[in-house]
């Protein structure tokens, strides 16, 4: 309707105010018949579009601007703030929730009857839109009055709910709306009028249930209490707080409720982490890790905890073991090796499951078996006993690929563990040694090589470089020997002669047999095979181990001819009886140029042992240098063929293997201080050390004193001098 | 004797001038030392250092007689050749054994200043080495040397370094590196026996690693 008359403003504000009296009235009533009449709602909006285009100088749109925050100033203060400064406690809230509620409404409809100004007026002027307005005034006239109530309200009804309350969450949602449209487009009024209070109300509620709970309840109860807690919390989250506050709050419980009392939790005598892992309490134990797993350095404790009581579990192996051996029982030191493995494979278990293969985890159970792993049980180093375990597995039949592999993988994983690598290489090689020439019949080279393959790809190539060439020598020797048998045209001296060929540098150290006089028999077959050897090599010298030999010699005995199986020494002793019945001992010590200790033991395993193959005068338990020994030709068996053992020499090989192993060390550190240095040229003793420390880890842990040696004799021979001017510098001398 | 005699006869036959100053000193010290040479060897042996010593009113394990062969630059022990008898005196601007017995109060002085003292507590260990053993002493040499060198100075230091030595048995001889190494320790671990400037990750010998550990032990 096109109106020609001007609408003076007074007379536009009296119908704009009849107009809000009838909103507010309609307000008031709270019927569900919140609209207003068609009618007057098109007068009103017509009535202000007209004030606002009509010609300077009725132009009113800047007044009625001033005008619509006239209006909201005075609802809000004389209307909305009175009504709600008269109620306390819920009352306030619902009070505050159901005016909020009208305030928006009502400036809703203003906002249709001002719509003229805010597509055109405000935009033009760059003005605060209607709500923006609308917002502000409620801001400054209501919130700033009773924000600090209804917080107090809100935080005490959040306090019943954590006890158990049933609230009404709705309201609070609405009621803390409030204060986030209150920051006016920021978060700021929210987090600190309400978020801050709720914070510190929080950390104090649960504090005061951590110190409770952790007095009355089992470390398992009390984490389902806590874990109850976060859920809950978060709930409340999503329920009616704003989602911001979620992460602050749940750093908050965990901080009361896990961080403040994780060391007196996990190490609750007969509920904690100990007892847990004791009990095999799978559930309880992941339930710790989810707890604990997202709090920065969270784990630490727990990983902690886990290490102590491994770590534990193994020092009472080692004692049980260490106590035996004292007593003088060595059983449990061979199984001790078995029990460590199994104790391994069972927390690597709760690693790998509760735990979920979390480093930290990994590192706690490396740490542990480390701490008792390089200890020693009646005088053998770990290296050594582990070295014996791997002898006895490789040495039993009838395992299954798969059953070895699954044992040297954890073989392996223990030589990780034990810091005197190369100790371990040095037993392993001997041992190895003697499975590869004495029991030949028994390796199962696939199963060798197996083991030797794993610990190559832990250790290195150089560490297992040895054994893997023994093995290869005895695959290279059996070709060797089909060639050698085949040149023969006849057999030498009358022998079925095998002959194996061992590398040097690949094999333990043997001392040579002092010269022994072989039988003519046996020089006829070392000299063939010397001469076959000769045509199809270049100059290499050969170096007869005959302490290492085994022989058959037929024993024409009365009764029946027996086959005995013995070791060259034996054999050739006893062949000197072919050409006489009876000898002195210093006849045949004499004739043989044997050592006295190995031909005691010969003689020793030939007539006081099981079988009597020479008689002896006196027919005593012991060999003495005045014996006399006849050929038994009444010696029988029911068997046809025999072995006779003979026990190896009793050498302390422990202490030969620690001698050579710590010779290697000593050039092992000497090699590695000169290439240091020879790089650097010029490097202050600390660091030295500690490189060198460094680089021989891998192999053993060096003794620093040993270094600081090595580095004296170093500058006694040249190869280092200290600085002039300091000393404690060293330089490289080229 | 009949060295001499001959060298003599020499010079009064083909010179006929008068001797210099210079020629006059040189034979003057030249005759001093024939008071104390043997003869057939034309060295001061042993004997005759123990009449020089006597002479001098120092005994042989005096430091200044040490002093007084570091100046020589004497190279063997227990004996003084006839070059470095004249370069000590010439040093020493002694002529005479009076004037070298006077000498000695201030050669004293003049050795134990920082720089020279360093230079001739190295001297002192290589005097005592031998041929026999000519990169090591034995224990009990050093034990002496050490009292003899710094005593004076560091007596705590070598009173219990020399009980260390005696007990310890990881060596039967020191070298010169841990020779040097005990003088830098008593001038840089001023504080004896509480030790507070040592520390044991240094480059210190090994020997006094263990000599410390030992002093420790003894305190705790």
């Amino acid at each position: 309707m096109y109106r020609e008359t001007i609408i003076d403003f007074e007379q536009g504000c009296k119908c704009l105010e009849a107009g809000v009296s009838e909103l507010k009235r309609i307000l008031e009533e709270e019927t569900s018949e919140t609209r207003i009449d068609p009618k007057q709602y098109l007068e009103l909006y017509t009535t202000i579009y007209n004030m606002c285009i009509q010609k300077h100088p009725h132009d009113h749109s800047q007044r009625l601007y001033n005008k619509y925050h006239d209006i909201v100033e005075h609802y809000a203060k004389k209307t909305v703030l009175p009504c709600v400064q008269q109620k306390h406690d819920e009352y306030l809230l619902r009070e505050l929730s159901r005016r909020w509620d009208h305030y928006k409404v009502f400036v809703n409809w203003l906002s249709h009857f001002f719509n003229y100004l805010e597509r055109f007026f405000i935009p033009q002027r760059n003005y605060p839109s209607l709500l923006e307005v609308a917002m502000k005034s409620f801001r400054d006239r209501v919130y700033l009055e009773v924000q600090v109530n209804a917080k107090d309200v809100v935080i005490a009804l959040i306090d019943k709910e954590r006890e158990g309350a049933q609230i009404d969450r709705e309201l609070v949602k609405n009621v803390l709306n409030v204060f986030v449209q209150s920051g006016m487009g920021t978060i700021e009024k929210y987090k600190e009028d309400f978020e801050m209070f709720l914070l510190e109300d929080t950390e104090s509620y649960y504090a005061r249930k951590a110190s409770r709970w952790i007095q009355e309840c089992s470390c398992p109860e009390y984490m389902i209490k806590s874990e109850e807690s976060l859920r809950k919390e978060k709930e409340r989250v999503i329920h009616y707080l704003h989602s911001s506050t979620e992460c602050k709050l749940v750093e908050i419980v965990e901080k009361e409720l896990l961080v403040s009392v994780a060391k007196h939790l996990l190490e609750k005598e007969h509920s904690g982490c100990s007892a847990l892992l004791r009990d095999d309490k799978v559930d309880d134990l992941s339930r710790m890790y989810r707890l604990y797993h997202p709090i920065p350095k969270g784990l630490e404790p727990v990983a902690d905890a886990f290490r102590i009581h491994v770590a534990r579990e193994g020092n009472a192996l080692i004692k049980q073991a260490q106590d035996a051996a004292a007593n003088g029982s060595l059983v449990e030191a061979q199984v001790l090796v078995g029990k460590i493995i199994d104790l391994h494979e069972k927390y690597m278990v709760y690693v790998l499951d509760c735990f979920k293969n979390h480093t930290f985890f990994h590192k706690a159970l490396k740490e542990a078996f480390k701490v008792f792993c390089n200890k020693k049980v009646g005088g053998s180093s770990s290296a050594e006993l582990l070295a014996n375990f791997c002898d006895s597995l490789l040495k039993k039949s009838g395992k299954s690929d798969e059953a070895i592999e699954a044992t040297v993988d954890n073989v392996v994983k223990l030589l990780d563990y034990i810091s005197d690598n190369d100790l371990f290489a040095e037993f392993y090689r001997k041992k190895l040694a003697r499975r590869l020439l004495f029991d030949h019949h028994k390796v199962n080279k696939e199963h060798e090589t197996i083991m030797i393959t794993k610990i190559k790809r832990q250790q290195g190539g150089q560490y297992t470089s040895k054994m893997e060439g023994m093995v290869t020598d005895m695959q290279l020797a059996k070709e060797f020997q089909k060639g050698f048998k085949g040149s023969l045209t006849a057999k030498p001296g009358g022998i079925d002669l095998a002959v194996t060929v061992l590398n040097t540098g690949f094999w333990p150290s043997y001392k040579t047999s002092t010269d022994l006089n072989l039988p003519r028999e046996m020089v006829e077959c070392v000299e063939a095979f010397k001469s076959y050897y000769g045509t199809k090599t270049n100059q290499r010298k050969l170096r007869w181990l005959y302490s290492h030999g085994t022989c058959h010699v037929i024993g024409s005995f009365d009764p029946k001819p027996i086959e005995l199986v013995l070791s060259t020494y034996q054999a050739v002793v006893l062949c000197l009886f072919n050409n006489t019945e009876r000898l002195t001992y210093q006849e045949i010590i004499e004739q043989l140029n044997l050592s006295h200790e190995d031909l005691v033991r010969v003689l020793l395993s030939l007539s006081c042992a099981k079988y009597r193959i020479l008689n002896k005068e006196p027919a005593s338990k012991s060999i003495s240098t005045t014996d006399v020994f006849e050929f038994n030709s009444k010696f029988t068996s029911t068997m046809r063929r025999i072995k006779v053992s003979i026990p190896p020499p009793p050498i302390d090989e422990r202490k030969k293997v620690v001698e050579d192993v710590d010779q290697d060390r000593r050039y092992a550190i000497d090699a590695c201080i000169v290439r240091i240095m020879k790089s650097r040229k010029v490097l202050p003793h600390q660091q030295l050390v500690s490189q060198c420390v460094e680089q021989l880890s891998r192999m053993f842990k060096p003794d620093i004193k040993m270094i600081k040696k090595r580095i004296e004799d170093l500058i006694t021979r040249d190869y280092l001098e200290r600085d002039a001017k300091n000393h404690h510098i060293f330089n490289y001398v080229a | 004797m009949f060295c001499i005699k001959r060298f003599c006869f020499v010079m009064t036959i083909v010179s006929a001038a008068p001797l210099t100053e210079l020629e006059k000193a040189v034979n003057h010290l030249i005759d001093v030392f024939h008071k104390y040479s043997n003869t057939s060897s034309n060295l001061i042996d042993p004997a005759g250092i123990e009449k020089l010593c006597s002479d001098l009113d120092v005994s042989r394990t005096d430091i200044r007689f040490l002093m007084l062969a570091w100046t020589m630059k004497a190279e063997k022990q227990g004996y003084i050749t006839h070059e470095e008898w004249t370069r000590g005196l010439k040093a020493l601007r002694a002529d005479t054994i009076d004037e070298l017995k006077k000498a000695l109060p201030q050669l004293e002085k003049e050795v134990r200043t920082p720089s020279n003292f360093a230079d001739f507590y190295a001297y002192a260990f290589r005097y005592s080495l031998t041929e026999e053993k000519p990169e090591s002493t034995d224990i009990e040499t050093i034990c002496q040397l050490l009292d003899t060198v710094m005593g004076s100075t560091f007596r705590p230091q070598v009173d219990y370094f020399v009980e260390y030595l005696k007990i310890q048995k990881d060596y039967k001889v020191i070298n010169m590196d841990q020779w040097m190494g005990f003088y830098r320790f008593c001038n840089e671990v001023i504080s004896f026996p509480d030790m507070s400037e040592y520390s044991p990750g240094l480059a210190w010998p090994l020997v006094l690693n263990n000599f410390v550990e030992w002093i420790r032990e003894k305190q705790a």
